[in-house]
């Protein structure tokens, strides 16, 4: 400690530096302030990367394949993919004649909302095989699962030529999982990416490798 | 006091930290040819412990996928290592009920997920090499990397016919080969050689990436050491 | 001090300076608040063990939400932290090994206050303050360490909740109420999480509110032992040897911060196991009750205390003494500023009987530390010759050398106030050395 002066003056300790001394403060802090920042905004990577998908729910949202051989025309089944019901529904020629019959009534009868369906489901019937419709069951109002009413008339009236309704708030579709006006549902039911991998096997969750 | 002396002292008295990371292991007296760069032998290894291990020892978390991160693609993975009725993104599961295991075995075959980290490599290298023909134990293979005391196992040699038959010579404590198998003895080293790089894998599959993110780290923290003494100096030349 | 300060700010800070203090609380504990300029490294520790907690904090927060605190999930829901979560092996290292640098951290933090004696007057509150906070962090580290729920963590929890039922009448009845169960067992479990995440977090963070506010009440000690208040500049008050805490002190405390990190990350990145002392082999095998590891040590930090623990002898076939010598051998820091009776406060006027006595602890603590982490019978036998003579009934050479260590640990303590009264210290200076 020989080189350690002992301050016997009644100076402050500190004073304040000079403007060249300021300039350069001010770059500095600038610099280090950045690269603290980008150290900051790189660290935080891991921690929202952490409450992304893992790899166990990517696994179990992975593409299931569904047989489709035994769907009676006019009937339907439920596959589950990624915890949601996926309905395939075998449609009777007579049902795909019906659907055209009340474009008037739907809230968007070409299925323009991008987003509700892959590009090759963009047609009048929203499907790849116009008997065969893959549609996620789940009501684009609030989430509930519509019940599926199959059956001309009955219960939903006269001129209700078979489709789905959701018993949460009243949400109407049709067998294209189209949604009629009215509904508080604002867009067509989602068709999940799909392709057929030959006649009786679906694979649901993943484009075919031409579409992709 | 000037940065770098001050510096100096913290590296200093950090130094004190590597001196309590000395190895605390048992001696096994082989090392394991441990290699997470050598993608072949990963692979070979992995083809391994799923024909050989995985019948009646589990790796439940380990997925399958996992292994693209020595080299597979996933068809390759599909088309070699699943079972029936496996999708790609499926843990390695054991078919075999565990009570059922502990029936024929006495024990039920553990999960071999994190065993590397819970042995070391060199222990598992040791083990596998270490099966020796004891005609008193119930399944007729005795091993005394597994139980130095008593020298018995519940697991039988699953690869003597690759290995061969090795007996305990009881005054030199060695064991020594009796009855050929498949490989010579320096192929077999190297088989479970590849198994237990595998296993090593296995046991922390982002042990690699760890180590190339903490050089971009280090480089990283490099830059901000030399901004923030700089920084510190400059600020404190007011200080009398 | 407490003189009301007329608003000088505008705009959005004069806003909220109308209704929250934030630029004179700014003033008061950084840009107004004067720490000595001869601050060395010792003190980067404090700052440090802050961002170790916040550390701490923000990564168990995310384990947190992965973790299952469930004794047939627990093991299982860590490797699918190190294995399917994004970046959840650099969280999960970043949690374990932040528990052991926070006992690092925290050990070189006190060992500061020892040296400069800054537990002394008027610091006592401050420092029993530091005291129970490291009482807290010892229970956060105990019940995040079974969290894991391998054999180390399983049986390490059995054996401290046992030590327990070594308290007389009490003891059983009140180790069974921990556990919640006969055995340590998902019930013990389930509430060491719940301590773990919330109870004692919340205590803590509560403590070091009230450590740094003491802090800054008093002010900081330094090297030398010297009371900058004592000097003051006649005009402004200023302490003459004292400097604005920012940003003096933020830009030095910056670089030990940036040294920090690059250990912290060479740990985590190269070596999160640290040989086997921050993560242990055999945690990477789940609990089972039914099968104790042949040799289980409590992590590294509480090995001195563990040591304690096992060199004392059993009493009447009881327990208790070993036990209450290592709750002792913790809580006989709380008594330093009653117990230290030197005129000096900083090692440096210190004459030399003190610093042979702090030699003497120093080696003490390290010997029991190392033998905390190693079987009793590590150096073997004595041999027959003290058959005779014993009176207890041990033979094995490492616990004699723990009792000896032992006797010194407390010795140091026992004996301050009259080595510390005895020793010839030096003339301290008026002003700090700079």
């Amino acid at each position: 400690m020989a080189d350690n002066k002992m301050d016997k003056n009644d100076a402050l300790s500190f004073s304040a530096p000079n403007s060249v001394d300021q300039d350069k403060r001010n770059f500095l802090i600038t610099a280090t302030a950045c690269t603290g920042a980008i150290g900051a905004a790189v660290a935080a990577v891991p921690f929202v990367g952490s409450m992304l998908p893992s790899e166990r729910a990517k696994a179990a949202g992975a593409p299931v394949q569904v047989d489709i051989s035994k769907i009676e025309p006019g009937s339907m089944i439920t596959a589950e993919w990624r915890g949601k019901p996926v309905w395939i529904i075998n449609r009777t020629d007579e049902m795909i004649a019906d659907l055209a019959r009340h474009d008037d009534k739907l809230s968007d009868p070409n299925s323009d909302v991008v987003s509700q369906q892959p590009s090759y489901c963009k047609n009048a019937d929203r499907s790849i095989k116009p008997n065969l419709a893959v549609i996620v069951g789940i009501c684009t109002h609030l989430g509930c699962s519509p019940t599926t009413k199959m059956q001309a008339g009955g219960d939903m009236g006269e001129s209700w030529t078979g489709g789905f309704f959701c018993p949460c708030h009243g949400s109407k579709f049709d067998l294209a999982g189209r949604v009629f006006k009215g509904s508080p549902a604002p867009i067509n039911l989602v068709v999940p990416p799909h392709q057929y991998l030959n006649d009786t096997t679906l694979l649901i969750g993943v484009d075919a490798k031409a579409e992709a | 006091m000037k940065t770098n002396n001050i510096l100096k002292n913290c590296l200093l008295s950090l130094a004190f930290l590597p001196l309590i990371a000395f190895a605390n292991e048992t001696a096994i007296g082989v090392t394991a040819p441990i290699d997470a760069t050598d993608y072949a032998s990963l692979q070979r290894g992995a083809r391994t412990f799923v024909n050989s291990c995985l019948n009646c020892h589990s790796a439940n978390y380990m997925r399958y996928n996992r292994l693209k991160d020595i080299g597979l693609t996933e068809q390759q993975i599909k088309d070699n290592l699943l079972f029936a009725g496996e999708k790609v993104g499926d843990t390695m599961k054991v078919a075999m009920n565990p009570k059922d295991a502990k029936k024929w075995f006495g024990v039920a075959p553990p999960d071999l997920s994190v065993e590397v980290r819970a042995r070391g490599a060199d222990w598992v290298y040791a083990y596998l090499r270490g099966f020796y023909r004891d005609e008193t134990s119930s399944t007729g293979w005795g091993n005394c990397v597994f139980d130095p005391q008593t020298c018995k196992v519940a697991m039988p040699h699953v690869l003597y016919e690759l290995q061969g038959e090795q007996v305990m010579n009881h005054e030199t404590h060695q064991l020594e080969l009796v009855k050929p198998g498949k490989l010579s003895p320096s192929e077999y080293n190297a088989f479970v050689g590849d198994l237990t790089n595998y296993m090593a894998f296995m046991a922390e599959p982002a042990k690699q990436q760890r180590k190339h993110l903490g050089i971009w780290v280090l480089l990283f923290l490099g830059v901000l050491l030399v901004l923030t003494i700089k920084l510190k100096k400059e600020y404190w030349k007011d200080i009398k | 001090m407490a003189d009301k300060k007329i608003q000088s700010t505008t705009g959005l800070m004069g806003w909220i300076d109308a209704r929250f203090p934030l630029t004179s609380n700014i003033k008061n504990h950084l840009t107004e608040y004067y720490a000595p300029k001869n601050f060395n490294f010792w003190y980067f520790f404090g700052s440090l063990a802050m961002l170790v907690l916040v550390m701490q904090i923000a990564t168990g927060i995310f384990l947190t939400m992965h973790y299952k605190p469930d004794a047939e999930q627990a093991f299982a829901s860590v490797e699918y932290i190190m294995r399917d979560v994004f970046g959840g092996n650099i969280i999960r290292y970043m949690h374990s090994t932040g528990a052991s640098m926070f006992f690092i951290v925290v050990y070189l933090h006190m060992f500061r206050g020892v040296i400069y004696g800054s537990y002394r007057n008027p610091r006592e509150l401050l420092w029993l303050f530091g005291v129970a906070i490291f009482l807290c962090l010892m229970g956060e580290a105990f019940f995040g360490y079974l969290l894991p729920w391998g054999q180390m963590s399983y049986w390490g929890a059995q054996v401290i909740v046992n030590l327990f039922s070594a308290i007389p009448f009490i003891g059983p009845d009140l180790s069974e109420w921990l556990r919640g169960d006969y055995l340590v067992s998902d019930a013990t479990l389930n509430r060491f999480f719940a301590f773990h995440v919330i109870a004692l977090p919340l205590v803590l963070l509560g403590l070091v509110a009230a450590h740094l506010i003491a802090l800054h009440e008093v002010g900081s000690n330094n090297p030398d032992g010297v009371e900058i208040k004592a000097k003051k500049d006649k005009k402004t008050g200023i302490p003459l040897d004292g400097i604005p805490f920012h940003p003096y002190y933020t830009v030095k405390d910056m670089v030990g911060v940036v040294v920090f990190l690059i250990v912290f990350a060479v740990i985590i990145c190269f070596a999160p196991e640290m040989g086997g002392y921050f993560l242990e082999a055999n945690n990477f095998v789940p609990a089972n009750p039914m099968v104790t590891p042949a040799h289980i040590a409590p992590v590294w930090y509480f090995t001195p205390y563990y040591s304690i623990l096992r060199a004392v002898p059993p009493v009447m076939n009881s327990q208790f003494p070993g036990v209450a010598a290592m709750g002792l051998s913790v809580m006989v820091f709380a008594l330093l500023p009653w117990l230290d009776r030197s005129p000096v406060k900083s090692i440096r006027y210190r004459g030399t009987l003190y610093k042979k006595w702090l030699a003497l602890f120093l080696v003490s603590f390290f010997v029991l530390g190392y033998l905390g982490t190693v079987p009793t019978n590590v150096w073997g036998q004595l041999g027959d010759w003290s058959n005779g003579i014993a009176i207890i009934d041990t033979k094995e050479r490492a616990t004699w050398v723990a009792r000896i260590f032992t006797a010194i640990y407390f010795a140091f303590f026992i004996l301050m106030p009259w080595y510390t009264a005895k020793d010839k210290t030096l003339a301290v200076p008026e002003r700090v050395t700079y």
